[in-house]
């Protein structure tokens, strides 16, 4: 980080950063393959330049666009029963996420012309550039068929096959009141100001419709969708999602990420699945083991990122050279039936618990184009044998349907799911 | 109970202002030939000018009448600008204060009852009164009587909860302690304006300043259901709230109500909601929060159902949410009612806490926008 933020940028590199940011639009915009150009600073310098991502396109940005670095995602309960209200309250967030993801503030602003009311926009992004703000939606099962499984919006034979509820996977330590939801919002900027902001003002719009069911603030990308950029490193202080499926590479999104029109329901074409796991840390006890030991969980060196046997970060990794219990072999497409996910988590720490420990790790982000010859085989595996965890619990999980992108001015979200 | 508000808090400057002049008529630079001559009797109010100059103005009232009269002078909205009671048959009085520019009531109060007889005046001068919506005095007006109902049928129950205490009888004090409180939690933006009363009455043991004495409702609340106990200290306790609610009741007809006000009254009533009562913290050991959050939502409605001819007519949309969500507030409210009141909220798991939260949210967020609905486009 040091070393990235702390050189003053050549002016070739200064013009460089404008184009990334129109290069990343247009990836997020229309899947094109857009190079991001050289240097490991991109995303940095992006970051720097405040940009807007576009919030219209075929597929929804905050998927394939370039990891930014905060998170704040909501999964929310839908409360009213009417259909319409539903969908009203769907265009209603379309046009607010529209004018947010643009650096915008929501509605009449957030100064308005009369003292003694609240104003439309919360304000706290008043000044802020978009950042590269973008929102991303997700239908979870229970808005198809409610828990007592009622059909509330006449859309249970539009709940796609793949919309699976996710099985318990052993050692899964789900709380209730972290997992699951209706809806979900995933925002994603480089000023978790900015989503903080984006989350909070679509929550307000939508009291009397929906409820918050839990969120999740999130810092410190913990994968990288750009293949050229650093992989960050996690709370244990290893790179790991360094084999991630990159934002540029529309072959790999369109075989792994995207759902086809012949795959799944044609509402959902050039959508994709999302799995939400809340992964916790077992902070302390992880930083008293040995470094050796910290390796062969991973299966990487610690400070380079190189996997065992090999010398650089994106070597190829010898699989066989770790053990049969480490993450990445177990992780790894080759050991999957060369199953791939986009995984695009966070790191987080939300302060500490009752027992001083930090209550911290991995919000874990994925998404493919099918869970169950994605997600699901891959944490089947890593539940079973993964030496990983002896140090990890996951405790929240969700999993979502994801539409396919806001075409227009005149097309909102969910609007093929409820034509 | 919280800080004064900034809706209603001006009613504590305007009634220092007015205390002080009304009580000191013979330093009133105004001569008497100046005065307004009030001349009360049992069924007339006569007054014999009825535009004066704004200022310091003087009423020289005389009641001739057979029974005891009290004068008010109101400002719109049924504001009392100055008063003053006992006024005997046959006797005069002097009354004075700052008035300014606008249109006021002069009333007369024989029997010293009810609504009075009342005489249209106006104070004149420089700066022309700010346009009014008649509708909009007529709901204050409303809204005002509704606080001083309140006020006054408190006072019969809580006398009845301190008579309770002084008479050591734990369980019957601990019947009426959360009825005792219903016509305060319903005025509460009010009632708290009165940023004097409001820590004597209703403050809780977290709320304390450093050396302030702890009195009122929960300090006897700690009593009844903690330590279970009603002592001498108590017995002395109730005496003081019921002299700080008559204290209340007094001067709840001065506070400085405004259509405005009244609509982000009726919000921090829901605001009372979520941050105390969903929260279970108004009423820790009485666990009578469900009663308070029925009391703040009917003042909320009150407020509303008085402010909605001109809320509607501005905006359609927004009365038709608010019928909407003060109905689910109330049907879910209905879940939780046992014999008279409500069970108690220790028993209500945090899965349904939170669903009371989110249904005052959907009704407290479209309120917040009722202010601007009642200004006067």
């Amino acid at each position: 980080m040091t070393d990235e933020t702390g050189t003053t940028p050549s002016r070739r590199a200064l013009i460089g950063w404008g184009g990334a940011g129109l290069a990343l639009g247009a990836a997020a915009a229309g899947g094109a393959a857009a190079a991001l150009g050289g240097g490991a600073d991109d995303t940095e310098t992006v970051a720097d330049s405040g940009a807007a991502v576009p919030f219209h396109g075929a597929h929804q940005a905050g998927i394939a666009t370039a990891v930014q670095d905060r998170l704040h995602f909501a999964a929310f309960d839908v409360t009213t029963d009417d259909r319409a209200e539903l969908i009203a309250l769907l265009k209603e967030w379309t046009k607010a996420a529209a004018r947010m993801t643009q650096g915008h503030a929501v509605g009449g602003g957030a100064v308005s012309d009369l003292a003694e009311a609240p104003p439309d926009d919360t304000g706290e992004a008043l000044g802020l550039k978009a950042s590269r703000l973008t929102l991303t939606i997700g239908f979870g099962p229970t808005l198809f068929t409610d828990k007592k499984g009622k059909d509330r919006f006449g859309i249970a034979d539009r709940r796609p096959e793949a919309l699976i509820d996710l099985p318990a996977f052993p050692g899964d330590n789900l709380d209730a009141a972290r997992s699951d939801g209706d809806l979900c919002v995933q925002a994603c900027a480089d000023d978790p100001q900015v989503a903080v902001h984006a989350i909070r003002n679509l929550a307000r719009i939508g009291m009397g419709k929906v409820a918050i069911r839990w969120s999740q603030l999130g810092f410190g990308k913990t994968s990288s969708t750009t293949p050229d950029a650093q992989t960050p490193r996690n709370m244990m202080g290893f790179k790991d999602g360094t084999r991630n499926i990159a934002g540029t590479d529309t072959a790999a999104l369109d075989k792994h990420v995207w759902v086809s029109g012949k795959a799944g329901p044609a509402w959902l074409a050039g959508g994709s699945y999302l799995v939400a796991r809340r992964i916790r840390m077992h902070i302390e006890t992880w930083d008293r083991t040995s470094l050796k030991e910290q390796e062969d969980v991973f299966g990487r060196d610690k400070g380079e990122g190189a996997p065992q046997g090999r010398q650089h970060e994106r070597d190829e990794p010898n699989l066989k050279a770790m053990l049969p219990t480490a993450h990445v072999r177990l992780a790894h497409p080759d050991s999957n039936g060369g199953a791939r996910i986009l995984r695009r988590g966070y790191s987080f720490t939300d302060g500490t618990d009752g027992l001083g420990r930090l209550d911290a790790g991995l919000f874990f982000l994925a998404y493919q184009r099918d869970v169950r010859d994605g997600f699901v085989p891959v944490q089947r595996r890593l539940a079973r044998t993964d030496a990983l965890n002896e140090y990890i619990q996951h405790v929240g999980s969700a999993i979502f349907a994801v539409p396919p992108g806001v075409r227009d001015a005149d097309d909102w979200w969910g609007r093929a799911l409820f034509s | 109970m919280r800080a004064a508000r900034t809706s209603v808090v001006a009613a504590i400057s305007a009634l220092a202002t007015i205390t002080a002049v009304a009580g000191c008529a013979q330093k009133s630079d105004a001569k008497d030939s100046d005065a307004v001559q009030v001349t009360a009797s049992d069924d007339a109010c006569e007054v014999s000018k009825t535009s004066f100059p704004a200022g310091h103005v003087k009423l020289a009232v005389e009641n001739k009448g057979s029974k005891v009269t009290e004068v008010y002078v109101y400002a719109p909205g049924d504001r009392i600008v100055t008063e003053r009671e006992n006024i005997g048959p046959g006797t005069s009085a002097s009354i004075s204060a700052e008035i300014k520019t606008g249109s006021y009531e002069i009333a007369c109060k024989p029997g010293m009852k009810g609504h009075g007889i009342r005489q249209k005046v106006s104070a004149t001068g420089k700066g022309a009164a700010a346009k009014r919506d008649p509708r909009l005095d007529k709901a204050v007006a409303a809204y005002r009587a509704y606080t001083q109902q309140q006020a006054d049928e408190t006072l019969p129950v809580a006398q009845k909860f301190a008579d309770a205490v002084k008479k050591d009888d734990l369980e019957g004090a601990k019947k009426l302690y959360a009825p005792s409180r219903v016509g305060w939690e319903r005025t509460e933006p009010v009632a708290e304006s009165f940023g004097d009363i409001d820590p004597k009455v209703d403050v809780r043991e977290d709320g304390l300043e450093k050396g302030q004495k702890w009195t009122g409702w929960h300090r006897l609340e700690k009593s009844l259901w903690q330590t279970k106990k009603i002592t001498a200290a108590d017995h002395d306790l109730a005496d003081q709230l019921i002299k700080d609610l008559k204290d209340w009741q007094k001067r709840v007809g001065t506070a400085d109500i405004t259509p405005t006000g009244m609509a982000n009254g009726a919000k921090e009533l829901l605001d009372e909601v979520q941050t105390g009562k969903v929260t279970g913290e108004e009423e820790r050991y009485s666990h009578t929060d469900l009663v308070d959050f029925e009391g703040n939502v009917e003042g909320a409605e009150t407020s509303y159902k008085l402010l909605k001819p001109v809320a509607s007519a501005n905006d359609p949309e927004l009365a038709k949410e608010l019928d909407k969500q003060f109905a689910a507030v109330v049907k879910l409210l209905d879940k939780y009612r046992e014999g008279e009141g409500f069970v108690s909220y220790d028993t209500v798991t945090e899965s349904k806490r939170k669903e009371l939260s989110d249904a005052v949210n959907a009704l407290a967020e479209p309120l917040s926008r009722l202010a601007a609905a009642v200004v006067t486009k």
